[in-house]
Parts: structure tokens; sequence; C-alpha cells
């Protein structure tokens, strides 16, 4: 359907969110990490650092370009000059994927810098349908859409989310990126079995997996409520649904998401080698 | 559920949460929409400490995020970039009377959203001027580089910020000063501009040589020192050459 040119596809090997301090150790030692990940948002400007660490990095590693800020299920028709401007950013990186939201972040005039929740109904359906239409027609690509981590649910919801998410991919023809925390977070938050989450899950559409750190507070019933803060390890119930996802659906391009309160590399080295040894054998 | 209560209720913590939206026994969502109240405020505050650090620092860190969550909330952020943000910030420091005391504080941000500004900034071949003759150099028409930024202030902005960036700088004196933003590199570097630059840096548009450029410098600051305006203008990678298009 689409012409995806000369941008190979995401290796099944695991990959790290690109932060500018781990600049050089990525260049020297990358260890584990065979692949980035950049929020297209940062890479927007006119010229700088970012984009000369940006282009070095295109060299080296296959990048992958995650939007955060295209508001896919927001109520008004996509900003065309963001969509540009992902087109201008696709066009000189060549990322091995692209990638974006199931959320809203705009309203009005306003960038609300956050993934804001959705109902599960066939209105909202065709809605995203119609925006991830739109997307993959000016990018030219494919694109993934990305599972939220939630903390409320919708009385208007007609379908659950994996319902719906594999409706979306039918519809559209996009792929997935399995967010395996928002997984766990939402399960957890929602009173869901994360387990028969992920089976019931089309894993064939996932192009990539994120894995990432989330916080543990409780509601004011004393219920837990996770939050997604990407400032930590991994939890060992993530990497154990991870492996169980795996297992499932064969190795996957995996991320190690660490955006708050970012560590020394040797950290997100260490999260990436874990994530490695359970992807390494799955590959053979 | 629409969009517009949701999103009003996210900004102003005294509107009611939307209806419908509920925890997994059916119970009002109560806290749980407040994490996403939580989630848009605490992230906006945080890119605003991250663009004004020195703002940050003159204020100490609860004031600054009391005056942040302030801008959060009047004035959401108008582009998915986060490095854009703040904008109007000088503007709502300068309508506090709280911080009327300290008058300086708009032009500290505003020299602050300058650096930003520079360091995102299209790059660009710095103006040689290696071997040229004086009389050669002064036919140069130069313009500002994509990156270089000047903000004028009648208060010492440039001393406070170096004394917040450096603790071996100076105490700051009172009087109004200049400062010149040039990226030589990648990161941006402040440079006091003299009497005169100003106007200098306003007259240097590409098609003015720089001989002309000089005397309306002169002509706006009488006894200005010659060789000091060129040479935080020469030296500082300020300056490039017209690009094809630009002529």
């Amino acid at each position: 359907m689409f012409d995806t040119g000369h941008d190979a596809a995401l290796p099944a090997h695991v990959g790290i969110g690109y932060k500018a301090q781990h600049f050089t150790d990525l260049t020297t030692a990358p260890g584990p990490v065979k692949w980035l990940e950049i929020h297209a948002e940062n890479y927007m400007g006119d010229g700088g650092r970012p984009l000369a660490q940006l282009r070095a990095l295109t060299e080296r590693f296959p990048i992958s370009v995650h939007g955060v800020g295209l508001s896919i299920g927001g109520e008004a028709p996509l900003d065309t000059d963001h969509l540009s401007r992902l087109r201008h950013l696709c066009d000189w990186v060549h990322p091995a994927s692209f990638s974006e939201h199931l959320a809203w972040s705009t309203h009005g005039d306003h960038f609300l810098n956050d993934l804001l929740p959705l109902p599960y109904t066939s209105a909202t359906l065709a809605r995203v349908s119609a925006h991830i239409d739109q997307v993959q027609e000016a990018l030219g690509r494919t694109m993934l859409l990305e599972n939220p981590s939630t903390y409320l649910a919708f009385d208007e919801s007609t379908m659950d989310e994996v319902t719906f998410l594999t409706e979306i991919a039918q519809r559209t023809g996009c792929g997935l990126l399995l967010d395996v925390n928002n997984v766990f977070v939402s399960a957890t938050n929602q009173q869901w079995n994360p387990t028969a989450y992920i089976n019931a899950f089309p894993l064939a559409q996932v192009g990539e997996i994120h894995l990432g750190g989330h916080d543990e507070e409780t509601d004011e019933h004393g219920a837990p409520l996770l939050i997604d803060s990407h400032g930590r390890e991994v939890v060992d119930p993530v990497w154990s649904l991870y492996a169980h996802t795996i297992a499932q659906g064969g190795p996957k391009p995996t991320l190690i998401e660490w955006d708050n309160d970012v560590p020394d590399f040797p950290v997100l080295r260490d999260e990436a080698a874990r994530a490695a040894a359970i992807l390494t054998p799955a590959r053979a | 559920m629409d969009h517009s209560t949701f999103a009003a209720a996210l900004l102003d913590p005294a509107a009611p949460m939307p209806e419908g939206m509920t925890d997994p026994q059916g119970r009002p969502a109560g806290k749980r929409f407040d994490v996403y109240r939580n989630n848009v405020t605490a992230s906006l505050i945080d890119a605003l400490q991250t663009g004004f650090p020195v703002l940050h620092k003159l204020l100490g860190d609860k004031s600054f995020r009391t005056l942040a969550l302030m801008a959060a909330r009047h004035d959401p952020p108008r582009s998915r970039q986060l490095s854009q943000y703040g904008a109007s910030l000088p503007d709502l420091i300068a309508r506090l009377p709280a911080l009327g005391a300290y008058p300086y504080l708009p032009d500290i941000a505003r020299l602050e959203l300058a650096m930003r500004s520079a360091y995102h900034a299209a790059d660009h071949d710095a103006l040689q001027t290696d071997g040229l003759s004086p009389e050669a150099l002064m036919d140069l028409t130069p313009c500002l580089a994509p990156s270089t930024r000047v903000v004028a202030s009648p208060h010492p902005i440039l001393s406070i910020w170096r004394r917040n960036t450096d603790p071996d700088a100076p105490a700051p004196q009172p009087g109004a000063e200049a400062v010149l933003i040039a990226r030589p590199g990648f990161d941006p570097v402040p440079h006091l501009l003299p009497k005169g630059g100003v106007t200098f840096a306003e007259a240097l548009t590409g098609h003015t040589p720089l001989s002309l450029a000089l005397e309306r410098a002169i002509d706006a600051a009488p006894g200005l020192d010659v060789a000091a305006l060129l040479t935080v203008f020469l030296t500082s990678g300020a300056l490039c050459l017209p690009q094809p298009e630009d002529q």
C-alpha cells in the first residue's frame, strides 16, 4: 500500500529512547543497544546540536521516530502543519519506524502535553481510523499505534481496548506498538488480567514493544493506582509479561523507555541487556 | 465525553470533573482523573523550569513553581514543540504585583528565551575576516547569523545572568545592559554589547556595508568604542554572509 523506500524495518533487537547526555556512550560503546528511538517534536528545530547529533546517529543506528504531539484521538482535524513537519523529519531521517499514540493531547489552540484517554466507541473508532489514514497518506508509510496507560474507564465505552486496537489495525492497515508496561499499568488500574490482554492481542501486527518503569500509588479507596512515569527500572512483573509476550509472538524490536530522572548510560545498558537476554533465545 | 469539558477541568482545579468516568467498581473516577490533571501541570512546570534555569534560581524552587503553575493554567503551550514554550512568561511576570519589586525579572526571562531560541536556530558558516585589509573589511555586507539574538534592558541582565551561572562572576551593578547572543558552535554565548551595539546590529541587514553600519552606530552613540564594538561582532561568530536567497 505504501512505498517504504529504503527505510529498513527496525531489527528484532533492543533499542533505547535517545537522550543527548548518552551521545558519547552510544557512539563509542553502545553494548546491546542496536537502535534508537527519538521523540519527533524534539527534532523540529531549524538546526543546532539536536539535529547535528541526530544526523550523526542516523549513520550508526536504525532510528524509530516516535511522535508525542499529533493528537490522533483529538476531536479536531489533524494539524496539517504538524503533519508536514513530521513528513520533513521522516524525509531526512529515513526512520525504520514511525509511531504515535492512541490518545489526544490538543484541544482548541492548546497543547496539553499529556496522552489523554479516549472512550472505546464506534465514533472514536471512526475518527481515529480516519486520522491514521491521513497520517499514513501524508507520510507515505504505515505507522504503528501505541496502546495507552489508562487510569479510569468511560461509561460510554462499548468495546474493550484490544478489540478496539485490533479493529483499528484492520481498518487502516497500521501496525501496533505494544507497550507492555502500559498493559500492566492499565490492567492493574482497570482490574483486567494482563496475561489475557496479551493473549488476545493481535501480536502479528506488533512492530515494536515498549518497556518502561511506573510509579505505585493508591486511589482514595485504597485500590492500587499505577502511574506511567518512565522514571525508573522496569519491574519484575512487567519483565515476566514481556517474556510471555515474546514467547507468544516471537522476537520483536524492543525499546527501553526512560524519560524522567534519566540515569547514566550503564543503567540503561543493563536494562537493555536484560531485554536482550529474553530476545536472543527467541531469535534462535 | 467531550474534550472541551475534559480540557477545561484539566487546567482549572475548581472545575467539576467531567461525568461518565469511573473506577473499576463504577465509582466516580476521583483521584484517577487527578492523575491527568497532575500530569499536565507537572509536565508544563518542568518544561518551564528546564527553559528558564536562571529565573528558577532567582525565584527559588517554590516561587518558581507557583509562577509556572499560574503560567501553565493561564497560557498553555500553543505549539507541540515544547522548545518554543514560555514566550508569554515575561509579560505574565511583568503583570504580577507580587514580583513588582524585581523589575529585572521579565528581561531575564527574555534573555533565557533568546538563548533557547538561539540554541535551536539554523546552522551557519561564520563570517571569515582573516587576511582582509581594513578597507575590504569595511566593504563587507554581513548580516546577523540565524542564531544571533540581541536583548536590551534597562537592567544589568547579563551581569545578573552571569552571577547566577558562574559563582566567580562579580556582583551586578545598576545600569542598562544590552546583550549579543552568538552561537559559534552549538552552545549560545552571551556577550555584553558596548554602546551603539544595538543600532549597529539593527543596521546589519545583509545589504549595508560595515562602514555604513558603523556610521549609524556612531550617530546613535557618539563616543562609542569602535574597536570594542567591532571585536565583539567579528570574534563572537555573530555574523555571516547573506545566503543567496536572502539577497
